[in-house]
């Protein structure tokens, strides 16, 4: 390890400034986008004591099953479909019925023709997100920022890993996964093969394994930091 | 006064050795006094030695010599842990990580001077200070409860003694007798940790007292899990679980202890038991710090700093930071973050970007365990959630029980990170 160390330490250093730098990404920005939603209050009330109106009132729409407000507004036959087919108001759903309502939901009553700009709608979705369920009460409530890209590169396993990084990142693993080898509900990571290490992670990113929590563990990591936990994992005793 | 050449030597003397204080202090070792040995504390100490190899010298100060877990606290109750195997003791962080461990109370802290006051009144200097208290419940949450009727209606909700006692009177229920709870309203430690705690009730009554009843006073329209919990409850406590949420008076309660009623709005019950959980705040120590805005510890999110000192990180359930549950295993994801940037900044080590993340599992009856979780990152503004994911209704029993069995190795994953 010590022997490769120096090589990879520049494209490590590199990596971490721009991960650093990174981090995740607000929706948008909530005080622009109250101004925006201007075009919107016509039909549309949020906030504390909402009704609804021409439209349904927008408390609680992050999470929330189209065409569900619980005080029986009347939607259209279309957005009532839509919901019985699955449709969950999240971020990505929100925004493409923003930029093109009919494009999402072809019978709405929704008369908007839909808003170009991807920055105006995350202003919007940032304002709206206000009023939905906050995830320091409510865990599983939709999340409050989108999280920053991981590539997948192609040759991930000629990737050396930092094992000080490795360690850094293990801290997260270890609240779960006991370093002694441990395997009580929880199996152990230690001392794997890095190849079939790096193998199984790449599977959960990609959602081929089924665990959730590994899923989104491994979802947020890039091949370097999976790599680099590897080659922990690999030489701890 | 003429200046002649022995004062002005003196005075030369003097200005250097000044000058070269603050240069000696710089020079030693790095101090770091960690208050409170809970999820955050604890493993931030643990962190800290281990990964300084002694470099900083460590002292965690802590009032309680056994310290029993919140987490699986529950799971005590329902009869599915003896209250021994939450119970942990800071031998180890002593002898293996040489952490000095100072079982005492901090009852005052100097910011400008550094220092924290111990309740024996020893001072304690540091070059960085990590609090870690938890909660403290709020004066007159609930009207005619305090901490002097704690023994007649406990919260149980730091755990030891105030579990046990709160076991004991429920195994001790007249039969078909009633068990209340008042539930706090947001934000509170661990969100679904009282409807966990009314899942392990109603297991241990259906075992020992079947006819009896539950009753769940709550100012909060919604809570975590609420669609498992409900399914849960209608499974296996079919008939036994009421709960009065706001629209019905759940936020407008007063207990009268002695008499041992609550009133919910103007009707007064009558109970058994009643397990008041009040609202909460930061534990005392931040109040007298002087770092709480309202009730809580506001921090940075890169690195659990005090958003009024820099020279103080606050961890865990105390600290306003965004969207993180207030839980065990968000603290010890927080300690970790705030051990890297304390290390960073006193001996000069890698601070890599920081991650959080976090998972509750709740046990609803005998392998019927589910879980929610997510990740987070530190935006400027707060700690954001990014992703996440929580069990479905309709689950099938073996992926129950695995999600059960994964949060005992769970238990004995974090409780070896923060104990060693």
């Amino acid at each position: 390890m010590i022997r490769t160390y120096g090589r990879f330490a520049a494209g490590l250093a590199a990596l971490i400034l721009s991960a650093a730098s990174a981090g995740a990404e607000a929706i948008g920005d909530p005080e622009r986008g109250e101004e925006l939603f201007g075009m919107c209050s016509g039909c549309h009330e949020v906030g504390k004591g909402a009704e609804n109106g021409i439209g349904p009132h927008l408390n609680g729409i992050f999470g929330r099953k189209a065409a569900s407000v619980a005080e029986g507004f009347r939607y259209s036959d279309g957005l009532r479909r839509a919901g019985a087919d699955g449709l969950v108001w999240h971020l990505d759903k929100l925004d493409a019925y923003l930029e093109n309502p009919k494009a999402l939901v072809s019978a709405t009553r929704m008369s908007f023709d839909g808003l170009e700009d991807p920055q105006e709608r995350a202003d919007i979705l940032a304002y709206l997100r206000r009023y939905s369920a906050n995830p320091q009460n409510i865990p599983e409530a939709d999340p409050t920022a989108r999280p920053r890209e991981v590539e997948l590169a192609p040759e991930v396993l000629a990737l050396v890993g930092d094992e000080e990084y490795g360690e850094y990142l293990s801290s997260e693993c270890k609240i779960c996964h006991q370093a002694d080898g441990n395997d009580e509900g929880i199996p152990s990571i230690t001392n794997w093969p890095e190849d079939d290490f790096v193998v199984a992670m790449h599977a959960y990113k990609r959602k081929l394994r089924p665990h959730p929590v590994m899923q989104m563990m491994a979802g947020r990591l890039s091949d370097e930091e999976i790599a680099a936990l590897a080659a922990y994992f690999q030489s701890i005793e | 006064m003429t200046l002649n050449r022995r004062a002005f030597i003196g005075s030369g003397a003097a200005a250097a050795a000044m000058l070269s204080a603050p240069m000696l202090r710089a020079q030693g070792k790095p101090r770091v006094v960690v208050v409170g040995g809970g999820a955050g504390g604890a493993t931030a100490a643990r962190y800290l030695a281990k990964d300084s190899d002694g470099a900083i010298d460590v002292t965690l100060v802590e009032p309680t010599r056994a310290y029993y877990t919140c987490f699986f606290s529950n799971l005590y109750i329902g009869g599915f842990r003896e209250l021994s195997s939450i119970g942990h003791s800071y031998g180890t962080l002593a002898s293996e990580y040489g952490i000095n461990v100072v079982h005492d109370w901090a009852v005052g802290i100097d910011r400008d001077a550094k220092t924290v006051t111990l309740a024996g009144g020893a001072v304690l200097p540091y070059d960085r200070l990590i609090l870690s208290p938890g909660i403290d419940f709020v004066d007159d949450a609930v009207p005619g409860w305090s901490v002097a009727a704690q023994n007649k209606m406990p919260h149980a909700y730091k755990a030891g003694s105030q579990s046990e006692l709160l076991k004991a009177q429920i195994e001790a229920m007249p039969e078909g007798g009633r068990f209340a709870m008042v539930a706090p309203p947001n934000p509170f430690r661990c969100p679904p940790g009282p409807y966990e705690r009314i899942s392990m009730v109603a297991h241990l009554l259906k075992e020992i007292n079947p006819t009896a009843k539950i009753l769940i006073a709550d100012p909060k329209e919604k809570f975590s899990k609420q669609a498992l919990f409900e399914e849960g409850w209608q499974k296996h406590y079919s008939g036994m679980i009421e709960r009065i949420g706001p629209d019905f008076g759940g936020g407008n309660v007063s207990v009268d202890p002695d008499a041992m009623t609550l009133n919910i709005d103007g009707t007064v019950e009558k109970v058994d038991v009643c397990n008041v959980i009040p609202a909460q705040k930061a534990g005392r120590i931040c109040d007298m710090a002087g770092i709480t805005e309202g009730n809580w510890a506001p921090v940075v999110p890169a690195t659990m700093q005090s958003r009024m000192d820099e020279n103080i990180h606050v961890l865990g359930d105390a600290t306003s930071q965004g969207d993180m549950p207030k839980s065990g295993f968000s603290a010890n994801s927080q300690a970790k973050v705030a051990a890297m940037a304390v290390r960073g900044a006193l001996t000069g080590s890698k601070v890599f970007p920081a991650k959080f993340s976090n998972t509750c599992w709740s046990l609803i009856d005998t392998d019927d365990g589910v879980k929610v979780g997510a990740s987070y990152e530190a935006t400027e503004e707060k700690i954001s959630k990014v992703d996440g994911f929580i069990s479905d209704t309709g689950e099938d029993a073996a992926l129950r029980k695995a999600t059960y069995e994964e949060s005992i190795g769970w238990y004995a994953g974090i409780t070896e990170d923060m104990f060693g």
